[in-house]
């Protein structure tokens, strides 16, 4: 009876178990939601890009006869200069505010920082529309312009401006994170051996966060190369690529030139996204878990320099608000400019941009409510289930892949994917659903990567205490790792809340009258020569974030009460 | 038809992770109520066959029979057995009751079992007021204990723990592994503990699976592996040795540079090389009597002083480069006046002797 019969050569399979088959039916059903929602519409448009009108492969002729259309290939060149242009300027400004609000000993830097994270809120073409009421044909701020020698705020000068404005914060949150993760050993060991000031900067701080700056600096660029809000408002004649899609596909139907402009969008975003992975592994190993903490000290005229200098920015940014958000109180600017809510008035009521504000809501629920059960199910599937790896790192791939497709690319490749009557899906083209699960996988990287690093905080063995207890994963999942992770999964949806309300460049290609949202709605406002209409739906819009801001800050601090005793009884 | 089968049988496991091979023919047998522990240094493969019998990781080749039952290709859910790891993985957010009762609730309904069994299992691990506490609020040492009453709680037929001791500092660790073997002794749950300490191992089990390299060296109870080592890996790895490269002079006897021992058991041709293994309290200051054969004459190089015992390094006349480490008791050393520079005699116990060829 105990004879064993030699294996033999025969490999062993563990017999699956019925949960994680389970397990394994909701990680397929994932990826094919990734599939169906990222893979397919980016085929799309690479497919788009090598095929003429009648759907005939041509090879790269939609790529020479781009470069054969000389206004096109202006386009291109007008977008790399204008967004290193802007990168320039950016990387250094931020650095400098990180570095005063991670190193220095200046007075209230939750408000510098909290201040200088404003722009978040709002959808990026706020700036493009206050630097207008600043500096455009009626400007305040005119002639002071002009005596600059710039002779129009309408192209460049708007687009970098405003562009340096909206892209701030993004750079200043990748440096802040790098300039903090500093080990006070190194400055000690300096300061032992007599280092000057000057010498500690250039050997310690600037190594320390130079995979900080190249991330910045890549993130900055892609940024500003892909935006469609800020151009659009602020550009006048001068062509960039994310206007020339919009142009080409809504307004010439020419799918094909508009698929090879997506790609030339999708290519330094692509790079950003390789260089990102890369520079975030040396950066966490970097740090090594012995490293000590650095804790500036206060230094009188330093940290009167880097106070000075905060107040300066942003007195900067708080003007390009506040403009904003006095032109939409102003009855007629600039002749009367007494108060009024005739702009707000005009805007909800008269040109129905109510009913897209309601849309931006609707949008902005689903995709936070949605989007982050979605998000957090892939992102725990993938972390804390067994088997089923090839299912796994494609899932895991996928999941990454947002973060290299600017949202015009994205919007470009729903339009050529769900708009085709061959397509099953076709249904849900021009649908909330399909602006919610488009704006869910454009943001979809930031959100699986905050619940990937929760997850992974969570002792690996926790599982498989559960398997060896015969308790059901779904069962350790609810009670243990969902009330752990509420903290991170309050994150993630805010931070998709917030994007749904500001987003333009995916929606943009995607809506119907019926499901115009408000950021959308503002460009038409813009477009139709009501400005001050359209700051104060970009007004109203901040405000709605504000107030998600602050209400998901009272229920993270509930749920953190509910969920996170345990961690206060140490 | 024949004896019991054993609790456990392990026949043929292998493992491979890509091109590497993690464990090779791994054959062992565990009694019923029996405690073994798998010792080896880092890399070994013993928490990967640990994680084996779990059905953690699933083997590439071998069988594996538990209680009588083929276990080989069952995924964890389906065996019998309770399990506590290195980090303990307490599930933070729950209250120690909360822990325990964690693999009871999917099986009882009753909630008045839970909770005698719960209280029982408390008392069991000798923490019998913390059932309404968050596992933070707990010492690394207490942690370790709710963590040995979850995994007892289902009462499961066999207990795996994996370095269960090594996150805690040195006197809890000492105070835990009588606990713990006594615990288990009392409970008679077949146990099976991976530790790299090789005194955790030798005063807890009932016998140890020396592992190197993904193969088992030795399997003995604590004395054989000390005693007799084996092989010349698991004469070095357990406890400390003297290592002596030298030549089989004739059956019994080892010449060791200029030196020759009697009485050692090694066998072969004379002139093959051999490496002898002798332990430093096989090297003995007293007796010596007249005429003993074994003695040599040692100069103290360096002592060690380690309390009651210290650690003596010797160079002795003969056996050229090669020092002995010996151990003398210090009151030894202070009756004889002995320091560095000293002279002594010493006698090799050369019985003790393991002889390997080199």
């Amino acid at each position: 009876m105990s004879a064993v019969l030699a294996a033999g050569g025969a490999r062993v399979r563990q017999r699956v178990h019925w949960t994680d088959r389970t397990a394994h039916l909701l990680l397929a059903a994932i990826a094919l939601a990734l599939v169906a929602f990222l893979a397919g519409p980016l085929a799309a448009i690479l497919a788009q890009s090598v095929e003429d009108a009648r759907g005939r492969f041509v090879g790269l002729e939609n790529f020479f006869a781009y470069f054969a259309t000389p206004a096109l290939a202006e386009s291109l060149w007008n977008s790399v200069w204008v967004s290193l242009l802007a990168t320039a300027v950016v990387v250094p400004a931020a650095f400098v505010y990180a570095y005063a609000i991670a190193r220095s000993c200046m007075p209230l830097k939750g408000a510098f920082r909290i201040i200088a994270l404003v722009p978040l809120l709002a959808p990026s073409l706020l700036a493009a529309i206050s630097l207008i009421y600043w500096f455009g044909n009626q400007g305040v701020l005119k002639d002071w312009m002009q005596a600059l020698g710039i002779e129009s705020i309408y192209g460049a000068p708007g687009i970098v401006l405003a562009e340096i404005f909206s892209v701030f914060p993004h750079a200043l949150i990748i440096l802040v994170t790098a300039l903090s993760l500093a080990d006070a050993r190194l400055y000690e060991a300096a300061e032992a051996l007599g280092t000057s000031r000057a010498r500690k900067f250039f050997t310690v701080t600037l190594p320390g966060a130079k995979y900080g700056i190249a991330s910045a600096a890549m993130v900055s660029f892609t940024l500003v190369i892909t935006d469609f809000g800020i151009p659009k408002v602020i550009g006048g004649n001068f062509n960039v690529l994310a206007t020339d899609v919009f142009k080409l596909v809504i307004g010439q139907h020419d799918f094909q030139k508009g698929a090879v402009v997506a790609i030339f969008l999708l290519a330094p975003a692509l790079l950003t996204f390789v260089v990102d992975r890369f520079v975030q592994r040396k950066q966490t190993s970097m740090l090594t878990a012995r490293a000590v903490p650095y804790a500036p000290r206060p230094q009188k005229g330093f940290d009167l320099a880097m106070t000075a200098y905060c107040v300066l920015v942003t007195a900067l940014m708080l003007a390009v608000l506040g403009m904003a958000m006095f032109a939409s109180f102003v009855k007629f600017w600039p002749y009367d400019l007494s108060f009024s809510l005739r702009h707000y008035v005009l805007g909800l009521v008269d040109m129905e941009v109510g009913a897209a504000f309601v849309n931006s809501l609707t949008l902005a629920f689903f995709t936070a409510t949605a989007g982050t059960a979605i998000v957090f199910a892939g992102a725990y599937l993938v972390e804390k289930t067994r088997g089923a790896g090839w299912l796994r790192s494609g899932v895991q791939f996928l999941a990454l892949i947002p973060m290299a497709v600017p949202g015009l690319v994205l919007g470009l490749g729903y339009i050529f994917f769900f708009n085709a009557p061959q397509n099953p899906l076709n249904f849900l083209y021009q649908t909330m659903t399909l602006l919610v699960l488009c704006t869910v996988v454009h943001f979809y990287t930031t959100g699986h990567l905050t619940a990937v690093t929760a997850l992974k905080a969570l002792d690996a063995e926790f599982e498989s205490v559960s398997a060896s207890l015969k308790v059901p994963f779904w069962r350790t999942f609810w009670r243990v790792t969902l009330p752990i992770c509420t903290p991170a999964l309050v994150d993630i949806s805010r931070y998709f809340f917030i994007n749904a309300m500001t987003t333009i460049s995916a929606v943009v290609f995607l809506y119907s009258p019926d499901t115009k949202v408000a950021s959308i709605a503002i460009l038409n406002l813009d477009e139709a020569g009501e400005p001050g209409a359209a700051a104060a739906m970009a007004v109203l819009i901040a405000a709605a974030s504000l107030a998600a801001c602050i209400a998901y800050l009272c229920i993270g601090w509930l749920v953190e009460r509910r969920t996170q005793a345990w961690r206060a009884s140490k | 038809m024949q004896a019991a089968e054993p609790f456990l049988r392990l026949e043929g496991i292998r493992k491979d992770f890509g091109a590497f091979t993690a464990l090779r023919d791994i054959r062992l047998e565990v009694a019923q109520g029996e405690f073994v522990c798998f010792l080896g240094p880092s890399g070994c493969g013993k928490t990967t066959l640990l994680r084996i019998v779990a059905g953690l990781e699933a083997q590439t080749a071998g069988t594996i029979r538990q209680g009588g039952r083929d276990i080989s290709a069952l995924p964890p859910a389906e065996r019998d057995y309770g399990i506590v790891f290195q980090s303990y993985a307490l599930f933070p957010n729950l209250t120690v009751f909360d822990n325990v009762a964690y693999g009871l609730v999917n099986r009882r309904t009753d909630r008045a079992a839970i909770r005698s069994r719960v209280a029982e299992l408390l008392q069991l691990v000798g923490l019998p007021e913390s059932a309404a506490k968050y596992p933070a609020q707990l010492s690394g040492g207490q942690q370790q204990r709710i963590a040995l009453a979850r995994a007892l709680a289902t009462s499961p037929g066999l207990l795996l723990l994996d370095e269960p001791l090594s996150a805690l500092d040195a006197i809890v660790r000492v105070h835990l592994r009588q606990e713990i073997r006594s615990l288990q002794q009392r409970l008679g749950v077949t146990t099976v503990m991976v530790t790299h300490d090789q005194e955790e191992a030798l005063s807890m089990a009932d016998r140890i699976v020396v592992m190197n390299h993904g193969v088992i060296d030795q399997v003995g109870t604590p004395i054989e592996v000390y005693r007799e080592p084996a092989t010349p890996f698991v004469a070095d790895f357990v406890g400390k040795v003297n290592m002596l490269a030298g030549t089989v002079e004739a059956p019994g006897r080892v010449k060791v540079g200029a030196r020759s021992f009697s009485g050692a058991s090694c066998n072969g041709s004379p002139g093959r090389a051999v490496r002898a293994y002798l332990r430093p309290e096989d090297i003995v200051a007293r007796p010596i009597a007249e005429g003993d054969p074994n003695v040599l004459e040692a100069r103290i190089d360096k002592i060690e002083f380690l309390g009651s015992y210290c650690l003596v390094r010797v160079v002795a006349e003969g056996l050229g480069e090669q020092p002995l480490t010996v151990y003398l008791s210090l009151n030894y050393l202070s009756e004889q006046g002995l320091r560095a520079g000293s002279a002594l005699k010493l006698r090799v116990l050369a019985e003790r002797m393991r002889v390997f060829d080199s």
